[in-house]
């Protein structure tokens, strides 16, 4: 898999994050950030009292207070957006890389969809859906299409990154090809099916830019949230302004100060989460993007974490792609080393990863060395759908492999049988989840080959540890039954489909979701489409038809299913960072109202100075403490909300004891020492 | 503290929760149709009831139409409490001769009996006819707290149902409330009551001859004392039960003719966390996870144990200024020591504390001591208790259907923390519900708050404040408190019988109330029209200590942060300064 890490302050990046946080200051889009909003309304707030008193001479306080009070309010603010620049910046510096792929290019129309048809040359962008184009070697692809002729190697990199060129061809599931990717080498004739404007590099470039960023269910349930305790908080602050009024007419001295009011709404508020919740949101869909995925919209990565059903492939995911062989059982009256020599001469010319792992069983376990089957003068019996055998023709013997039935066809036709203990390890070797080949040499049975698909190494603890996170694994098939449940039961999987059909699939899903289950997929069929549409998760491989691509809700640009495992981390822990900011957020509160209370009642009830544990050195030292605390935060966890909070797989239990200890009592103790050094800071530098 | 103390304090949590399991079971049974004994005997008189009225025992209602119910009844019962008040004078039972209550006190005694606060801006013995009595205020002590069963079981059903429509029946959850609950337990406390001296007659009030005569204000002799007499028991039983808390005479159940005997004061203050604590248990057995009841009861008892040792500490503890000119405060055989001041000898400090402690609580609001005279720390428990929003035990039903919409923020906090979009017993939380749920928290605050910030700025505010200074503005911020959480116990100290007082805190208790079941019916309406998700290692359990101290938290610290800046001005800068005055003496 190819990571793309960039750093995570890039020098570009931060400087036009910086420019952008000045930008986004515009009311009309703080508003949709109402934490954000009510500090900016607060910043502007003390900036007008801070002119009343300077211009006057007639403040609450002194002007130089209520201008450093309001320059930390207007930073807090600055803080936050620039958090949400750099997680867009990061994005945005993935689009530019992309727009470089989708330039226009002359391109030529055909009048007739196949390749001799007269043509004519026309710029790439006035291409439609539905045209038909002629792309050769070294050209670049002009648009989406499906190859409707020809067999080219195509050079993806500007999209997927992987250097590796690939192989695509008319029918079948590797017929999509996209635009901007380049031909290396032999033609393609392609119908474009999609408009410009609205390709598949169109709608990168849209889901990396966040431009069309929607907020997510879950942050919009937490947005709610934030906004109940923004209110409440508002309330306790207002409110304190008449209290104030009658502990003066009680107890003399003067009311708080508008100033210190508007400082203590803005440390209460859930700024921190507030500041830093849609940077979280748009650095999740970019971790995605580094992990090759791209995802078609956030929602679908926060789906991604509340997955607890993954359908997973067999071939690919959870065996290595091709089975290999690993034991020779002979007939009876036959040895190891015949057999093994038969086996081997059969697959010598036989270039299947299966033919080549039967090659290399013998050279292992026999000392057989690969001969030249053309210097031995032998023919090759390629493998046919009609005889589904193949073999080697030498000095009169004919070797076959086939299955079981194949074999039994062939040996009879010559007047030979299948013994009957032949068969016996036939069926011996199917139960064990394995492939039996036979081996004759003209009527005579010689006997097995057994090939075993490969689970891969490390899948078995993988899929244990997605139990203890409540993710049940279920392996997808086309083996039969007895086949797949071996597999299932060596690989560790919760639950398989053998035998498996496009409709078994979607019938499945449909199932798992009935029963409240979120289900994810990988495809790349054609026929895959409906279970991906049907999917709450359906991770598309780019190497896919554009069919599937359409039906799932991400497409992975590496095409490794395993990948899955990689979408759910993503989006569990994207949920996971909003959850522990929004505690540590509440939690800081604890400290701030040390610093703030009796510091603003200082001058009424002096005996309130009891609460003050931290020692603060005066009132105008403990207010800028808290508020410059406050702002400061935001910028120290803004590299923990792009990166995420620290996931391990565990139970829900755990992961929770966990992230309460970590950010609710560390949330309610960090602010303390915190606040003090900063008093003490001032104090140094003069300030009382 | 005493050890007689610590023994009374236990033997009443363990009465609570020992009584609270059978209770609760009971409960689960007549809604789920189970109750078959009971059934037999009152199936009849129900079925009877919903012949009487049309009401069709099956029909099944959206979230929208259970509401209108909810509120055109109140509502019809509010005008019809309001009616009896103003036209007392001309109907029978008044012995007393008592006239026409005045509007204010009129519609703010109404709203206070329909939203089961009975907040008293009135005396009874001297305000209300015997009629009245029963007839308006016994009445809505039943039906209120019978439709704060309905509303939660209502939010039960949200949790249970998977994939449904409706979420009950209001009518049927009334009737079956009152008729199968609170009618059969109010009967029997009401006899026991009786039996220990609690007066129960249609007689007029005696007279008896002082053996100490004394002079009225106007200087005239007084020879005679009038003793107030009513149908008091069978009122008091319900007022305990259906934490209600309107006490039938003035002083409450301070009254030896309201709670005569230490058994009678027992069962009173059982009676206030019984059913609240038992519904916990209703809710384990109708979710069909008993450990989740346990769980929402353990985050009350995990409030409500150290802040009730806390109020009886403090008071034990006595003034510092006594302390500091010498006085003896220790407890002794000879005196109960301590804070005695608006406490009834015979309740000593242990029973106060216990007393007040529970009322606010849960949100009954009886009370047989004056909290006004509590050390400023011991007054603060029960004043903070009401902020937290009347959930720890609360009102009956309402305090745990409050409790749960609380549950309900707690598990969409940690199921964030944990990486999955969050589920209470098997249901999805998501943004309606927690637009729902932030509405409950934030209401009654806002209720608190605006209310006391109000009457700090306006002259009728301060005005009729029995103690200016710090202790007035406790007084302020315990008044619409107590209103808002529907608690209806009284700080004291300030005359509420007037124009701003009993209008503003007629509209806090209708707010408190009705602001809050309409969403929490909401609540109930959207979950049951969802999916049930079933559990997987990947669930967040919400029967383990570490959800109850995290609903702990959500509970404290909303509560802490939104009330420390108006506390930090009533008690704490109260006790900070009797601290201070006591160090001065010395």
């Amino acid at each position: 898999m190819s990571t793309r890490a960039r750093p995570l302050f890039d020098r570009a990046i931060v400087t036009r994050a910086l420019v952008d946080s000045v930008k986004k200051l515009d009311p009309r889009r703080m508003i949709r950030n109402p934490v954000m909003f009510v500090v900016e309304v607060g910043s502007a707030f003390t900036t007008v009292l801070f002119l009343h008193a300077l211009v006057t001479g007639r403040g609450e306080a002194s002007p130089w207070f209520i201008l450093a009070i309001s320059l930390w309010l207007w930073l807090t603010v600055l803080f936050a957006n620039f958090a949400e620049a750099m997680a867009e910046g990061r994005g945005k510096a993935q689009a530019d890389n992309l727009r470089k792929a989708r330039k226009d290019v002359m391109t030529k129309r055909l009048l007739e969809p196949h390749r001799g048809a007269s043509r004519e040359e026309v710029l790439s962008a006035r291409l439609r859906a539905g045209d038909v184009v002629l792309v050769e070697a070294g050209e670049l692809i002009p648009g989406d299409g499906e190859i409707v002729e020809g067999v080219a190697s195509v050079d993806e990199s500007a999209i997927t990154g992987e250097s590796a060129p690939v192989i695509r061809e008319s029918g079948g599931d590797r017929s999509a090809v996209t635009g901007g990717t380049k031909v290396l080498s032999d033609w393609l004739v392609i119908r474009i099916t999609v408009n410009p404007g609205e390709t598949f590099l169109d709608r990168m470039i849209a889901m990396v830019e966040g431009a069309k960023r929607h907020k997510t269910p879950n942050e919009i349930a937490l947005d709610i949230l934030l906004a109940g305790f923004t209110i409440i908080f508002l309330l306790a602050t207002v409110t304190l302004l008449p209290f104030s009024w009658y502990a003066v007419g009680v107890s003399g001295g003067v009311p708080v100060t508008l100033t210190v009011l508007v400082a203590l709404l803005v440390c209460l508020i859930p700024t921190t989460i507030g500041g830093l919740l849609s940077a979280i949101g748009i650095a999740g869909m970019d971790r995605m993007i580094q992990a090759n995925v791209i995802a078609t919209s956030g929602r679908a990565v926060e789906a991604a974490g509340d997955v607890d059903v993954l359908l997973l492939d067999k071939t690919g995911t959870i065996t290595l792609g091709n089975r290999q062989a690993t034991d020779f059982i002979p007939a009876p009256g036959v040895t190891d080393a015949e057999l093994a020599d038969a086996a081997q001469l059969s697959s010598l010319p036989d270039e299947t990863p299966e033919g080549r792992s039967i090659v290399v069983l013998a050279k292992e376990k026999y000392g057989l060395r690969g001969r030249d089957i053309h210097a031995l003068g032998a023919k090759f019996v390629p493998f046919t759908a009609q005889t589904r055998m193949s073999g080697v023709d030498l000095d009169g013997r004919r070797v076959r492999k086939g299955a079981v039935d194949a074999i039994t066809k062939y040996t009879s036709a010559q007047g030979g049988a299948v013994p009957d203990s032949v068969r016996a390890t036939v069926e011996e070797v199917a139960k064990q989840g394995a492939t039996p080949l036979v081996v004759a040499d003209g009527k005579r049975v010689l006997g097995v080959i057994k090939l075993k698909d490969i689970v891969k190494g490390g899948i078995r603890e993988q899929f244990a540890e997605l139990r203890r996170t409540g993710i049940k694994t279920v392996m997808i098939t086309g083996d039969n039954p007895l086949t797949a449940a071996a597999i299932a039961a060596e690989a560790g999987v919760d639950d398989f489909l053998a035998e498996a059909t496009p409709e078994a699939k979607l019938a499945m899903i449909r199932d798992y979701q009935a029963k409240g289950h979120l289900v994810a997929m990988t495809g790349d069929g054609t026929n895959d489409a409906p279970a991906l549409a049907q999917a709450d998760v359906a991770v598309a491989m780019n190497s896919g038809t554009q069919a599937a691509k359409e039906a799932g809700n991400m497409v992975d640009l590496d095409s490794n299913p395993t990948k899955l495992v990689q979408v759910v981390e993503v989006g569990k822990q994207m949920l996971m960072t909003r959850g522990s900011l929004t505690t540590f957020s509440i939690a800081n509160d604890v400290a701030k109202y040390f610093a703030i209370i009796p510091a603003a009642f200082a001058t009424t009830y002096p005996q309130l100075k009891a609460l003050d544990i931290m020692g603060l050195h005066s009132p105008t030292t403990a207010v800028m403490a808290a508020v410059i605390f406050n702002a400061l935060i935001i910028v120290v966890l803004i590299p923990l909300a792009l990166r995420g909070i620290k996931y391990r797989p565990a139970p829900a239990s755990t992961l929770l004891r966990r992230n309460v200890l970590l950010y609710g009592l560390g949330g309610v103790v960090l602010p303390f020492p915190c606040i003090k050094a900063i008093d003490l800071l001032l104090t140094v530098m003069g300030v009382s | 503290m005493t050890w007689s103390g610590i023994v009374q304090i236990v033997l009443f949590l363990v009465a609570v929760v020992g009584l609270g399991i059978p209770l609760g079971a009971y409960i689960a049974r007549v809604y789920a149709g189970e109750a078959k004994l009971a059934q037999r005997i009152l199936g009849p008189v129900e079925r009877v009831l919903y012949r009487a009225a049309g009401v069709r025992e099956d029909h099944d209602m959206s979230w929208r139409t259970y509401a209108i119910a909810v509120i055109v009844f109140h509502v019809l019962g509010t005008v019809v409490v309001y009616a009896l008040q103003r036209v007392q004078g001309a109907l029978p039972l008044n012995p007393a001769g008592l006239g026409a209550v005045t509007p204010e006190v009129s519609w703010n005694t109404a709203v206070s009996f329909a939203t089961n606060t009975n907040w008293q801006a009135y005396g009874g013995e001297t305000t209300m006819s015997y009629l009245t009595q029963m007839l308006a205020l016994t009445v809505q002590n039943f039906v209120s707290a019978a439709a704060g069963i309905a509303v939660l079981v209502a939010l039960i059903r949200g949790f249970t149902r998977r994939s449904a429509g409706g979420i009950g029946n209001f009518w049927v959850d009334l009737t079956k409330a009152t008729l199968y609950v609170l009618l059969p337990l109010s009967f029997v406390l009401a006899i026991v009551l009786v039996s220990q001296g609690v007066v129960q007659t249609f007689g007029a009030y005696a007279s008896a001859r002082l053996l100490d005569p004394t002079t009225g204000a106007d200087d005239a002799a007084v020879i005679d004392q009038v003793l107030a007499l009513g149908p008091a028991a069978s009122q008091i039983a319900i007022k305990q039960l259906g934490t209600n808390g309107g006490g039938f005479f003035n002083v409450n159940s301070a009254h030896p003719f309201e709670n005569p005997t230490p058994f009678s004061n027992f069962l009173q203050v059982l009676s206030i966390l019984l059913i609240p604590g038992a519904l916990c248990f209703t809710f384990g057995k109708l979710v069909k996870d008993v450990r989740q009841g346990w769980a929402v009861l353990a985050a009350m008892m995990v409030i409500f144990v150290p802040l009730l040792v806390f109020v009886v500490a403090q008071e034990q503890a006595g003034n510092p200024v006594l302390h500091a000119l010498g006085v003896d405060q220790v407890a002794s055989s000879l005196q109960a020591g301590g804070n005695m001041e608006g406490k009834e000898v015979r309740n000593g400090i242990v029973n106060s504390g216990i007393w007040a402690t529970a009322t606010t609580a849960a949100s009954n609001g009886s009370v047989n001591s004056m909290h006004d005279s509590f050390t400023p720390l011991g007054g603060m428990a029960p004043l903070w208790l009401i902020e937290l929003g009347e959930i720890v035990f609360g009102g009956v039903g309402s305090g745990l259907y409050g409790m749960l919409v609380f549950a309900i923020v707690a598990v969409f906090v940690s199921g964030l923390m944990v990486g999955r979009t969050p589920e209470y017993l098997g249901k999805k939380i998501e943004a309606y519900e927690m637009k729902m749920a932030s509405l409950v928290i934030l209401i009654p605050p806002a209720c608190i708050l605006i209310g006391a910030a109000i009457a700090c700025a306006i002259p009728q505010g301060t005005a009729t404040l029995g103690n200016p200074g710090t202790h007035g503005f406790s007084e302020i911020l315990y008044a619409f408190s107590s209103g808002s959480g529907n608690n209806g116990s009284a700080f004291g100290g300030i005359t509420v019988s007037g124009t701003f007082y009993a209008t503003a805190i007629g509209i806090c208790m209708w707010i408190g109330r009705y602001w809050l079941i309409i969403p929490v019916l909401a609540i109930a309406g959207s979950l049951a029209r969802k999916k049930l998700i079933p559990p997987s290692p990947g669930t967040l359990p919400t029967h383990t200590p570490l959800f109850v101290g995290l609903l702990v938290g959500v509970v404290l610290l909303v509560g802490a942060l939104t009330f420390i800046p108006a506390l930090a001005l009533g008690p704490i800068v109260e006790q900070l300064q009797v601290s201070t005055a006591a160090h001065a003496g010395n």
